[in-house]
């Protein structure tokens, strides 16, 4: 099975139906994906797919062939997001921060509280810090648009 | 326990032909998004161990229109519909109810065709589908058919699908009145409806439920009264006659009932 995993060519023989879930954390060792509920409700296995994000734990590796896979791992620790939700507190427990992350990179430039929130709903706090989340994301996207950066986030910190 | 991977068995054909020609030869479960299946994998509940993947078939992906026909592949997905402007323009009500399908992760994933084959009384698409009166595209290596979505269901979870056949398209013929949609859930995003309703108003209303059945339906007997000129609390207590809800871990039958009754009242005041 051949995709492109954080920038990287990846190929890992797995059975076409297991869990991409199961193919990053066992097979490539990258465990910042987490587990949850196993049922699309609470998001914390998002990944992104071709810069959509994803529930890892219902998709089967053989859907992901030739696909352009963004983990939070491929952010490095060094993405402005991830800086803010430490700073404005956005992460708590931690087990919902990278499926968190992953789903606000999708988001369109200059977003309001509102699309925030709506595009953050398939992601799960159970620590409920979402106020904490919303501005972090917030700041972010205030941030981007005062660098005149080129808005939609989704490769950023990736390459 | 989650069921062992290492017991399926998955066919991937590179072109629809491929797929009906694998179907007439032996029998395996379709499989799309593989946002119902594989929770039901992640619970130890699949029972199909032979799988048909469908998700390489763009041909599938198809949004146009024939005519006053609007044309939905099976394998369009919720975010495609909801970022379609041809379905905004004309099914609006499609585009509502598939921002309500889960969050953003399960909208690009799940696809109308398999909110349809899944079968789930409370599928969010299928009250508007009803409503639409939309006609389903069947077909098999040897034939197509069409049936209409009202006729598809004939009980819980139950189709007229044929093992040998796919859900290749809906066709949605051009809706002349206003279209509403609502979908009653415990919370606005990321909930299973308890009640999930679609109206197109006019002379003849017609009127689609969710949730409240074992089957998606049309309130025949409402839409005939309301038609007739009834008013709008005669309706309603035509229509509190004609549903039958159940009660079970998301709601009440009462609940259902009263709620039902009060999507037509803001129906008919929208």
């Amino acid at each position: 099975m051949k995709f492109t995993l954080n920038g990287v060519a990846a190929d890992v023989a797995a059975h076409p139906m297991s869990r991409l879930l199961d193919v990053l954390r066992e097979d490539l060792g990258l465990t910042g994906t987490k587990e949850g509920c196993g049922e699309g409700e609470c998001g914390a296995c998002t990944v992104l797919v071709d810069g959509e994000p994803v529930c890892s734990c219902l998709i089967p590796v053989a859907q992901v062939s030739g696909a352009e896979i963004l983990t939070i791992e491929g952010l490095r620790g060094e993405h402005p997001l991830q800086r803010l939700f430490m700073s404005e507190v956005g992460a708590q427990c931690g087990i919902c921060t990278p499926g968190m992350i992953l789903t606000a990179l999708s988001l369109g430039p200059a977003p309001s509280l509102d699309e925030i929130r709506t595009t953050l709903a398939g992601n799960l706090c159970r620590c409920t810090g979402y106020p904490a989340i919303y501005r972090a994301v917030m700041k972010w996207r205030e941030e981007e648009g005062r660098a005149g950066g080129h808005g939609g986030g989704r490769q950023g910190g990736a390459a | 326990m989650r069921t062992a991977i290492s017991s399926l068995d998955l066919r991937r054909p590179a072109s629809l032909e491929e797929a009906l020609g694998i179907l007439r030869d032996e029998p395996r479960t379709p499989l799309a998004g593989a946002t119902d299946l594989y929770v039901a994998l992640n619970f130890g509940t699949l029972e199909p161990k032979r799988f048909l993947d469908l998700w390489p078939l763009d041909e599938l992906r198809e949004i146009s229109a024939r005519g006053d026909t609007l044309v939905l592949g099976a394998l369009v997905t919720f975010t495609a519909l909801i970022r379609s402007p041809l379905v905004a323009a004309r099914l609006p009500m499609l585009v509502e109810a598939a921002a309500l399908v889960g969050g953003r992760q399960i909208q690009n994933r799940g696809t109308l065709g398999g909110n349809i084959a899944n079968a789930s009384p409370a599928g969010d698409s299928l009250p508007v589908l009803a409503a639409a009166d939309a006609v389903l595209v069947l077909r098999s290596a040897d034939a197509e058919r069409r049936v209409p979505i009202t006729g598809f269901y004939t009980g819980y979870r139950k189709t007229v699908l044929r093992p040998d056949e796919l859900i290749v398209a809906v066709e949605v013929p051009r809706i002349a009145g206003r279209q509403y949609f609502r979908k009653v859930g415990t919370r606005a995003a990321q909930a299973i409806s308890k009640v999930v309703f679609a109206g197109v108003g006019g002379a003849a209303p017609r009127l689609a439920f969710g949730s409240i059945a074992p089957v998606v339906i049309r309130a025949r007997a409402t839409e005939r009264a309301l038609a007739a000129g009834a008013g709008i609390e005669e309706a309603v207590r035509i229509l509190e006659g004609e549903i039958a809800p159940i009660d079970d871990l998301r709601s009440s039958a009462a609940y259902r009932r009263r709620v039902a009754g009060n999507l037509l009242r803001r129906f008919s005041r929208a």
